[in-house]
């Protein structure tokens, strides 16, 4: 069983850039067709200041910058045994490229299933653009095999 | 044209959403857009060290379909909150189909909006993913 006492740790707020270059390879891989999220004159002509960042782009955010506590590494979880469980996002405010995003990521749960051949890890992030707006949340359940 | 809401009804269905068959370039061009590198999902070596059969896709990536089938149906920004369960791991080659139908109606905030159930399945019926949407319409 994971150390439980993980539980309401929180990472230090760390800072990422939203990267045009970044939003238009994201749209390459996954076959994005609506032009305004890799052709800057598409966003323009739709009312947008820039490139903006598709919905689930929040998670790669924090993937580009990762926790500097090492949340999982400490926990001395493996990450060829790691699923992705659950996802889940709430969206405040759109976030384009050229915006600086500060995450901040709680564990907020952990709990086993299976008599312990699952472990779950449930970590919420709050993301703040460079005024200071929450533009977002998200949070995530990643699912431990321990066999 | 704008939807709306008096122009939704319960049991409405968004278009259908496939994706291309996931090959494993896809996978590594995913890994490299999105910052998540874990090897599971392009070292079939590693893969199998850690007991699967090889490597398979990214949960996100699969999330990232059904983020299209929203901003097919209405712009991003009406997007409120929305979320899945990854309910089996999607398979190298598999094409992701994503659907939606609108399950309720409702004011929140001061807006109006609906709550849609979305799934994907693959291409050989198996489901993979299972959530929910909360979208304001005018």
């Amino acid at each position: 069983m994971l150390d439980r006492s993980f539980i309401g740790l929180e990472s230090t707020p760390r800072s990422v850039d939203v990267e045009k270059g970044q939003l238009k390879f994201f749209a390459r891989a996954t076959d994005e067709t609506n032009r305004i999220y890799f052709d800057e004159d598409a966003a323009k002509a739709a009312g947008h200041p820039a490139l903006p960042a598709p919905p689930t782009f929040l998670m790669c955010l924090g993937s580009l910058a990762p926790d500097r506590e090492d949340i999982l590494g400490k926990l001395g979880v493996d990450i060829g045994r790691i699923l992705h469980g659950e996802q889940h996002f709430t969206c405040f405010k759109p976030i384009y490229a050229g915006d600086t995003i500060t995450l901040t990521t709680r564990v907020t749960d952990m709990y086993d299933k299976k008599g312990g051949a699952l472990d779950f890890i449930v970590q919420e992030t709050d993301a703040t653009n460079q005024h200071g707006e929450t533009v977002g949340a998200t949070r995530s359940t990643i699912v431990v095999r321990n066999t | 044209m704008t939807l709306t809401y008096d122009s939704v009804e319960v049991g409405d269905a968004l278009a259908e959403h496939a994706s291309k068959p996931i090959s494993r370039h896809t996978l590594a061009l995913y890994c490299g857009a999105s910052g998540d590198h874990n090897p599971i999902h392009v070292d079939s070596d590693f893969a199998k060290a850690f007991g699967m059969p090889d490597v398979f896709a990214h949960g996100m990536l699969s999330m990232a379909y059904l983020a299209q089938l929203l901003t097919r149906w209405v712009p991003q920004s009406q997007i409120r909150t929305w979320g899945v369960r990854f309910v089996a791991i999607t398979p190298v080659h598999a094409k992701v189909i994503c659907t939606g139908k609108v399950v309720e109606k409702f004011e929140a905030d001061g807006e109006r909006r609906v709550r849609l159930e979305i799934n994907a399945h693959t291409d050989a019926g198996l489901h993979t993913l299972a959530g929910d949407a909360v979208i304001a319409l005018p």
